[in-house]
């Protein structure tokens, strides 16, 4: 998904199938009209009783769309339903063709709906409808929605991970795709192949990032992060990712991620992982990481009450001089943001909030300062 | 150009055009802005709210749409088409028990219908505690371990969401019980140090609209943190490298014969270049009214309106806005209504 505005303008694909209103030449002869050929509502003699409704835009309308002529019969017709509350079969068909013409007509889904319930319509055979219509617009929102609702009222999630596993192999981060698919695992309990799921995933794309967010997503719900064997699992994976693409942001954010409410310094020898790793898989993001790692430190080393004053300032001395190397080398276009972390970790930690100043200092700027 | 795909999302047409030429400077001729304000009074639903088109049913995202366009209006005429009555009773309609939206009556959940509702009711003054109760904790649950925030808990941390889902916070004044510095992480890690513009999500291209998505919540997190007492922030930049920004829009996604677009390659739309000048807009300007400074790249007349980071539209707009309608009471709700729109589990 592109963001938001795939709320209000999919990608309309079905430019090729606007038909064309052929002048019928053949009338007399013998064959049969074509079947395929299409004809207006407002030709059609089974919808000869209902009067189409024109769209209401006003005097002096703005924001005009040039409607096809289909366009425009198809909506008078289903403006007409609408207004007379109608549920019928032809009303149902007529909702199909108003999709095809605009997919992202949230009133049209929705009357279908209704129309689903009132006729008791062959859910499964809807499956089938809406399945197709996703594989063409996979990046609207009603779509993914309506497959849902069907889902939900079969109660019947069995095609759902093989489907969703279709389109994420056309696009590996639809993100409405990774929304269903959460949201079918969550309810129906799906979770024992996800994580083979995710890796396979890993394996073609390691720098996919809806594929790393799934792993913490399984993770989270099933074993959790507290288990210690989890934890080193997982760090395991991360750094021989990172090995193997060091410069991959999803990796290190995973390994911050699933670490920073315990604490990056909580984690005992991950430091030293990660200090092997700076000489020869150098990134941006090691370099944060270990910044994360220093700034936890100090945070947890003020609290404790033996405190090496010595140590502290190094730690702090190492931070500051990471932030000074992204500032102004290694991540510039961050500047303002590593300056700001800088001043921000001196300010806190820095030679004014020591908790011993030697009192003998204090004495000879007073002395000087009444000579 | 075929616009049928736009056909339930004309009010957003409405706000996408009228945002642009307000950044620019171009004034509404007073005709032009009396036609927008009878044709939203037609695309208002008799229940509510706002929708895609004249006889569709509302929905959150026309809503959101039609108001701001209103208020760039400014008119008398503008803030009379809104009934304030019925959009709290269509608000009403679309909240869940857990808090979140729907975006329209048996539609989906996601924190835009958050940020959708926070932002007509703040403006309009409906706004109540009692309607947004809940609506706090389940944006913060959006919150995720990339520091960012998703359309629904659980999903990757996203932009356009993240904007909403901040600036909804905002607008309810608990903004500060997010994880700030993580979502700052978050978010100055979505520039991209070779093009300068904005990725929506970690590891995928850069798109022009996220200079606003992206880049505005710069400003949110700015004001957010001095709240909180951060001494050491900037009093002259944002923490992201506006010049950037601005070279990426400016050299990369403008079309040679007008408008705005996600990346080169890409065809103009109302969408990108609403969204790649409200960016642009705030890569300009740092500030408020009070402390304001400029970082203007190119002619002086590149120079665009400043934009206010929460509502996106100009500031000035947003406080007339409030003006006006806090002059009125807060309507009484009709009926209670959770039970109306088809919940969504």
């Amino acid at each position: 998904m592109s963001g938001i505005e795939e709320t209000v303008e999919s990608v309309q694909v079905n430019e090729g199938k606007e038909f064309d209103v052929e002048v019928e030449e053949h009338i007399e002869d013998e064959f049969a009209v074509d079947p395929t050929r299409y004809i207006f509502y407002r030709d059609r003699k089974e919808w000869a009783d209902l009067e189409p409704v024109p769209q209401d835009d006003g005097p002096n309308p703005v924001v005009k769309i040039a409607y096809s002529e289909k366009f425009s019969d198809v909506y008078d017709y289903f403006r007409a339903l609408l207004k007379n509350d109608e549920k019928t079969e032809r009303a149902f068909a007529l909702t199909a063709d108003a999709i095809d013409l605009n997919a992202a007509n949230y009133t049209v889904w929705h009357y279908r709906r209704v129309l689903l319930q009132a006729l008791s319509k062959d859910l499964k055979e809807e499956m089938k409808y809406i399945t197709n219509i996703i594989e063409e617009q996979p990046k609207n929102y009603q779509v993914w929605h309506h497959r849902r609702m069907v889902v939900e009222w079969l109660n019947d999630p069995s095609e759902e991970l093989r489907f969703i596993a279709d389109i994420l192999s056309q696009d590996a981060k639809n993100y409405h795709a990774w929304q269903h698919r959460q949201w079918v695992i969550q309810e129906y309990k799906l979770w024992d192949n996800e994580l083979e799921f995710v890796e396979n995933l890993l394996e073609e794309d390691v720098r996919n990032n809806s594929a790393w967010n799934q792993r913490h997503f399984v993770i989270s719900h099933t074993t959790g992060f507290s288990d210690p064997a989890v934890v080193e699992r997982e760090i395991q994976y991360c750094l021989n990712q990172i090995r193997k693409a060091p410069h991959n942001e999803s990796a290190w954010n995973y390994l911050k991620g699933m670490l920073q409410d315990r604490g990056l310094s909580s984690q005992p020898g991950l430091l030293e992982r990660v200090l092997e790793l700076k000489e020869t898989h150098c990134s941006p993001y090691l370099l944060a990481f270990l910044f994360d790692c220093y700034e936890d430190a100090l945070e947890n080393i003020t609290q404790k009450e033996k405190v090496e004053e010595e140590e502290q300032k190094e730690t702090l001395r190492k931070a500051l001089e990471i932030c000074r190397l992204l500032a102004q080398e290694k991540d510039t276009i961050r500047k303002e943001y590593w300056e700001f972390l800088g001043r921000s970790l001196r300010n806190k930690y820095g030679n004014g909030s020591l908790t011993e100043q030697p009192v003998f200092q204090l004495c000879v700027i007073t002395a000087s300062v009444h000579r | 150009l075929n616009r049928n795909c736009l056909d339930a999302s004309r009010p957003w047409l409405c706000f996408w055009i009228l945002h642009s030429l307000e950044l620019l400077q171009e004034p509404i001729p007073a005709a032009v802005a009396s036609d927008v304000c009878q044709f939203l009074a037609r695309c208002q639903s008799p229940t509510g709210g706002f929708a895609g088109g004249p006889g569709q049913h509302a929905h959150l995202a026309p809503t959101y749409a039609a108001v701001n366009a209103l208020c760039i209006i400014g008119t008398d005429e503008a803030y009379n088409v809104i009934d304030r009555e019925k959009l709290l009773d269509f608000l009403w309609s679309v909240k869940q028990p857990d808090g979140s939206f729907v975006m329209h009556v048996g539609g989906e959940v996601d924190v835009r219908s958050a940020y959708c509702a926070a932002s007509v009711a703040s403006l309009t003054n409906i706004l109540t505690p009692k309607l947004f109760e809940n609506t706090t904790n389940w944006i913060l649950s959006c919150q995720n371990w990339e520091g960012g925030l998703s359309g629904v808990p659980g999903l990757e941390a996203h932009g356009g969401y993240t904007f909403c889902g901040t600036a909804a916070l905002v607008i309810l004044g608990k903004e500060h019980m997010l994880d700030l510095k993580a979502l700052l992480r978050w978010v100055v890690s979505r520039q991209m140090r070779f093009e300068g513009g904005f990725q929506g999500r970690c590891n995928k291209l850069v798109d022009g609209c996220y200079s606003f998505w992206q880049a505005g919540l710069l400003p949110l997190l700015h004001r957010a943190l001095y709240k909180e007492g951060e001494s050491e922030l900037s009093q002259q930049r944002w923490m992201f490298e506006q010049q950037a920004l601005q070279e990426y829009i400016l050299l990369c996604c403008q079309n040679p014969t007008g408008g705005l677009l996600d990346k080169p390659g890409k065809s103009r739309d109302f969408y990108h270049t609403c969204y790649c000048l409200s960016g642009l807009s705030i890569a300009q300007h740092f500030g408020n009214m009070d402390n304001h400074y400029e970082v203007i790249l190119g002619k002086e007349e590149n120079r665009l309106a400043p934009t206010h980071p929460v509502y996106n539209i100009c500031p000035e707009k947003v406080a007339q806005a409030l003006q006006h309608f806090l002059r009125m009471p807060v309507p009484e709700i009709h009926f209670r209504s959770n039970k109306r729109g088809r919940s969504v589990k």
